[in-house]
């Protein structure tokens, strides 16, 4: 700035030389110096916007939550009452019903992703790999409530017609599971809401787990492959440890798809207040609890009871998310990337 | 078996003299249509380093990934012909790939560490074939990283991770890894091509090691490097296998233009 310009004569044709770039006008400068400054600024508003909303929500959630957290502390994850006339509140049925619900969907849906994402990827014919490929994000797309409607009308007749005699009579007499496979066979209930779940979860997982898989450079499985392993020796040793970071991340999307399914879930899972030692027995989950009851929920203490349903299930979320860092921390120590 | 057929070339382009391990006849190796092998009859010496040059697309990996059926791994790739090892047909379709491929190591152009510990790369391809006890499979894992020349940097750190090595050192180790499973022919696929001079000469230096042992096939797109390392060379262009010696008059006395033209940098 203020440099005194002493440009010498130019050599014909030279268009560009030392200390051409005084001449860009300051105004201008300053105006680009503004501009950045205005980006800056505006991209940081959105990004702070998402501490916003989740302190927001958080906040709104205990709030909403404290007149029932007053009157029945701690007891209320451990109560299985549930009844608005006595206003006695325990949140343990439907927490229990999300739960095992979501356990039953991922013990299902992570081995039947695992399997479709090393078919696709390993050892699918290419001209069934695009079909199969958007098949599955087809299903992915399809609303929960058709899913619900499916379940209701078409799934469980069948299950409770066909697939729940047989449990009955095939693992009801197996020790220590058995009792999960007792009771009447009604097609509703915790097991039917945890398979559809499992149909729900496993587009997600899959198509995380293909899209992962995919990236995995095809010289790194060839030096599995040339010390002599087999498909599935390179897939379990070599893809999944490759690619563990974004299956976990594929799993817990389908997790937090299965913890927060209302519709679908409503549907079939019976909307019983009991927790019953069998799988057939109907249940709640917190998502159906909080959809079913909060329009006829009279007075400070019922509507209260089901805000803290909800700030259970967000603090549920954030369990697993902690939970997964910690799993991912874990392998990495094992795997020796951390001394 | 006639060993006497002559290439279109009309060079005996097969054998130097020594025994050889892995012959092949008449091979020809398709990329879908794309036909990417043109009647390869060559014998590969036993325990000898044998390498292949020429310039890029001219076959020389295709070729090494034929001899342990790498290409199985792609719909539409598939080859015709006779390779004979131990006296099997490899490309029968009833031989057994996964077995082949414990007899046939490879190490590829980039280092390829799985990602799991030092210790753990190298155990992993031996855990396929053989039921060790603990103790002798620490014994294999230094065999192998002292085969490898690796052992001294690496005893002190076998359970931190194979990424955690410089480039060299997994090359290194790649080379340990198929090493373990003591196969009877190596396949180096370009080994130094990603790797700086000093941890390529270390390789090298490896390699002419190693040919105590091993069955060595080497493809180097430098040609100095086949004609450091090698024994036998060959020239490869456009799928064909155009001419194929002993190393010393593949680089002084070349039998033929094309050879010549290639290696005094005329062409290529």
């Amino acid at each position: 700035m203020g440099a005194v310009h002493h440009t010498p004569v130019a050599p014909q044709g030279a268009s560009f030389q030392p200390g051409m770039s005084h001449s860009i006008p300051e105004s201008r400068l300053k105006r680009q110096r503004w501009y950045d400054l205005a980006f800056r600024n505006t991209t940081r508003l959105f990004a702070s916007l998402v501490l916003v909303l989740l302190s927001g929500i958080l906040v709104t959630l205990i709030v909403g939550s404290w007149p029932a957290i007053k009157a029945f502390g701690p007891e209320f994850l451990i109560s299985t009452e549930w009844n608005p006339v006595t206003k006695k509140f325990g949140g343990l049925v439907p927490v229990f019903g999300t739960l095992t619900t979501s356990f039953i969907a991922l013990l299902i849906g992570i081995p039947v992703s695992f399997g479709i994402a090393t078919f696709l990827t390993e050892l699918s014919p290419l001209w069934l790999r695009r079909p199969i490929g958007t098949a599955i994000e087809l299903l992915a797309a399809i609303p929960s409530i058709i899913y619900g409607m499916w379940g209701l009308f078409i799934f469980a007749p069948i299950f409770a017609e066909h697939i729940q005699p047989w449990m009955i009579d095939h693992l009801g007499p197996i020790w220590l599971i058995g009792p999960l496979f007792k009771g009447a066979p009604q097609g509703i209930g915790i097991l039917s809401a945890g398979i559809i779940l499992a149909i729900m979860v496993i587009p997600f997982i899959a198509s995380v787990m293909r899209d992962v898989f995919e990236v995995v450079p095809p010289m790194l499985k060839e030096s599995a492959y040339a010390v002599g392993a087999t498909t599935w020796e390179v897939v379990w040793n070599v893809v999944l440890p490759y690619t563990k970071i974004g299956v976990v991340g594929g799993i817990l999307l389908g997790l937090g798809r299965a913890l927060g399914e209302t519709m679908a879930v409503t549907f079939v899972i019976g909307n019983a207040h009991r927790v019953g030692t069998s799988l057939f027995s109907p249940g709640n989950s917190i998502a159906s609890a909080l959809a079913n009851e909060f329009t006829e929920a009279d007075g400070v203490l019922y509507t209260s009871a089901l805000v803290e349903l909800g700030l259970i299930l967000f603090l549920i979320t954030f369990i697993v998310l902690a939970l997964s860092k910690i799993l991912l921390y874990q392998l990495a120590k094992r795997e020796g990337t951390l001394t | 078996m006639d060993t006497s057929t002559n290439t279109p070339q009309g060079s005996s382009s097969h054998a130097p003299t020594a025994a050889s391990k892995i012959t092949a006849r008449d091979l020809n190796f398709f990329y879908g249509t794309y036909h990417a092998l043109k009647n390869i009859n060559l014998d590969i010496a036993e325990k000898r380093i044998t390498a292949f040059i020429g310039p890029s697309g001219c076959g020389k990996s295709t070729l090494l990934r034929v001899f342990n059926r790498m290409y199985d791994l792609y719909p539409g790739h598939y080859a015709t012909g006779k390779i004979m090892m131990n006296g099997n047909d490899i490309l029968d379709a009833k031989q057994d790939v996964i077995a082949l491929r414990a007899r046939v190591g490879m190490v590829f152009q980039k280092p390829t560490p799985f990602p799991m510990s030092i210790y753990e790369n190298i155990a992993f391809g031996v855990k396929l074939y053989e039921r060790l006890s603990s103790g002798e499979m620490d014994e294999r894992v230094e065999w192998a990283l002292r085969k490898a020349a690796l052992w001294d940097e690496t005893k002190d750190k076998l359970r931190q991770s194979g990424l955690s090595l410089s480039g060299g050192q997994q090359q290194r180790l790649c080379i340990a890894r198929a090493v373990a499973v003591k196969p009877e022919v190596l396949l180096l696929d370009e080994p130094t091509s990603a790797l700086d001079p000093i941890s390529t000469a270390k390789i090298e230096e490896l390699v002419n090691e190693l040919k105590a042992d091993y069955t060595i096939t080497i493809a180097t797109h430098n040609m100095q490097q086949a004609a450091r390392v090698s024994d036998y060379t060959a020239y490869m262009y456009l799928g064909e296998l155009i001419e194929f010696d002993i190393t010393d008059k593949i680089f002084i006395n070349p039998g033929r233009k094309e050879t010549e033209d290639y290696i005094t940098g005329r062409f290529g």
